[in-house]
């Protein structure tokens, strides 16, 4: 019997662990060419900015060993565009919608949570810390706990009360437990990690940085090892916070590490681009590798990594 | 929106196709690979996404390539022509009949067919040239006349001048070195063929900086101009990335930045602003201090 992969998360059923990373699905319609989105576990959308933007200038992404570095800059068609067009498409096809959430102001952030509090049909909102804080030159607001808790409070303020709140981290942080703290602290019901982590390159030919951004955030399989510290990091810290895991899942296998690191839910992103059906392929490798370990609900294997070395091995059981 | 829902024609389909031939055509690597559920919903000017590197491939952005020709053979075969350069097109010539690859399409908006009979002009300037072949096919279906205007670097770079030569109603050359036709750029060549074939219609596929003066003079001409988009290079080819936008206007006359894979890779040239290509030009859609306009028209014009 193949494993259970329903998951529960707060009190949100979801048909499965594995969902879609911001950024990473377009709008649903694009990615609803080669895969059902009503079978995967929810869709993250594209952070939803108050005002439509144009995003930065191209190039926007290039390729790196294992990796994708890219500044896309937020290009969307704002919350108004967003609560028209796209939020309606997700619902009509059955797909559960997490709403990433976008802002420079806590004001902002808090505006657009409490419109999208009025739309119905959102499942949870992921407040994106990775935009520049207008009050502090265009720091992230992830860098600071202080700053990152009082986003978190304003989406969590203005957000409806049975809407989960998950506060998406950086790890390109000194301490990312404090501000993961300062997040929970300040209401999150749950917390999203990890967000890219900053890089550049340089153009051999053009000898000049290869994105017209200059920066740009890395992801893809070279930053899982880095998710799976933080999420271990985290779980460690605060055991009872539902965690969203991200970066790099490529498999089966990797969204397993990453449950086992303490993740609930596992978000597949970069690999989308490469593979536009892996969302159901990776759903169809995790259950293989639960079933294989004689695991009968996907339940059972968050955070296990965790527990000491020696408890599995005892009990002649993996489980 | 300009979506390709409606004009794009049948969705994309992911499949794993078998590669039939690989084979050396001058500077460039011609592949064939059987894909019948591509082939038959393929229409001139799509292109197709392929992965490369093998499943745990450190290459994660899809390479795509502008579908040269489609074949009933094998229930459908797709054959697209590259440069081997960089490492992902290397890996892709190093492949051999019988291999099989991860492909995705057909993708984008294709090339508008004029229902009627016209004098269309065939531009196209190194490997760009490749998916215009297709289209004279379908363009000589509805008995519309065909001339051609290909350039590149140098002689082994211009691709397919002896179909040209052969289908065409004539052929104009024009390469860097002057090693094939005339010396110089398409765009010197563009005013007299333009004048002898007396064009209706203008298919570009070319780089940036050919379409950009390309589109200029068509528009002092009058004539209007289908530009297949070569750059910015592309990530996924699916429309899930936002890698490979470009500033277009639209038919509400806003102008925003669009995907060259999905809104593209044809666009009318007329619409494109090539001078701000690789900009967020300071009036599109969303751009910084862009503000709303205070009536609720603007908004509701980009449904």
């Amino acid at each position: 019997m193949p494993a259970d992969l329903r998951t529960r998360i707060g009190h949100l059923d979801l048909p499965s662990p594995i969902i879609t990373a911001s950024g990473c699905a377009g709008t649903g319609r694009e990615l609803a060419q080669f895969t059902d989105v009503a079978r995967i576990g929810a869709i993250i959308t594209k952070s939803v900015t108050l005002e439509p933007k144009a995003g930065n200038p191209s190039p926007r992404m290039t390729e790196t060993p294992s990796g994708l570095l890219s500044s896309v800059g937020l290009q969307g068609p704002g919350l108004d565009g967003f609560l028209q067009r796209d939020l309606p498409w997700l619902l009509s096809r059955g797909a559960r919608a997490i709403v990433s959430v976008a802002g420079h102001t806590a004001r902002e952030y808090g505006e657009i949570a409490s419109r999208l509090s009025d739309a119905a049909g959102v499942t949870a909102l992921e407040v994106n810390l990775g935009c520049p804080d207008a009050a502090t030159a265009g720091r992230p607001f992830a860098h600071d706990p202080a700053a990152a808790g009082a986003v978190v409070a304003a989406v969590r303020g203005s957000a409806r009360y049975d809407i989960p709140v998950f506060a998406k981290l950086s790890p390109d942080v000194t301490d990312i437990v404090a501000v993961a703290r300062a997040c929970v602290s300040a209401g999150a019901d749950g917390l999203s990690m990890i967000n890219t982590i900053p890089g550049m390159t340089i153009d051999p030919v053009t000898s000049r940085p290869a994105l017209a951004g200059l920066a740009g955030g890395l992801s893809g399989p070279a930053v899982r090892p880095v998710a799976v510290r933080c999420l271990w990091l985290v779980r460690e810290a605060l055991p009872d916070v539902p965690l969203i895991g991200c970066g790099g899942v490529r498999t089966g296998g990797d969204a397993l590490e990453l449950l086992l690191a303490g993740a609930s839910l596992v978000a597949v992103g970069t690999v989308l681009f490469h593979d536009p059906s892996a969302c159901s392929r990776i759903q169809r490798e995790l259950e293989e590798e639960l079933t294989a370990r004689g695991v009968d609900r996907v339940s059972d294997v968050i955070g296990r990594a965790h527990q000491p070395a020696g408890y599995a091995a005892d009990r002649h059981t993996w489980v | 929106m300009a979506g390709n829902d409606r004009d794009g024609g049948a969705a994309p389909v992911q499949v794993r196709g078998t590669v039939l031939t690989v084979r050396r055509v001058d500077a460039y690597v011609a592949m064939t690979v059987v894909a019948p559920a591509i082939a038959t919903r393929f229409r001139p000017g799509q292109f197709i996404a392929i992965a490369v590197g093998g499943p745990q491939s450190g290459m994660l952005a899809r390479r795509t390539f502008s579908v040269h020709d489609v074949r009933p053979d094998h229930g459908g075969t797709v054959e697209f022509v590259f440069l081997p350069r960089e490492p992902g097109a290397q890996w892709l010539a190093d492949c051999r009949s019988r291999d099989v690859l991860d492909v995705v399409g057909p993708l984008g908006r294709p090339f508008p067919v004029p229902r009627d009979a016209a004098s269309c002009l065939l531009l196209g300037v190194g490997p760009g040239a490749a998916p215009l072949f297709a289209l004279a096919s379908r363009l000589a279906e509805r008995g519309s006349e065909t001339d051609y205007l290909l350039g590149a670097e140098s002689a082994d770079r211009v691709f397919g001048a002896l179909t040209a030569r052969r289908t065409g109603r004539s052929a104009t050359i024009a390469t860097a070195d002057g090693s094939l036709g005339s010396r110089g750029s398409v765009v010197d060549m563009l005013p007299t063929v333009l004048q002898q074939a007396r064009t209706d219609v203008i298919y570009a596929s070319a780089p940036t900086a050919v379409l950009r003066p390309v589109c200029a003079m068509a528009g002092r001409y009058g004539i209007p101009v289908q530009a297949l988009v070569s750059e910015p290079a592309m990530t996924c080819g699916t429309g899930l990335c936002m890698g490979c936008v470009l500033p277009a206007v639209g038919n509400d006359g806003v102008t925003r930045m669009v995907r060259a894979c999905t809104e593209g890779p044809v666009f009318r040239g007329d619409l494109v602003r090539w001078d701000d290509v690789g900009t967020i030009p300071f009036d599109a859609l969303g751009a910084p201090g862009w503000k709303p306009k205070p009536a609720s028209g603007e908004r509701t014009h980009a449904s």
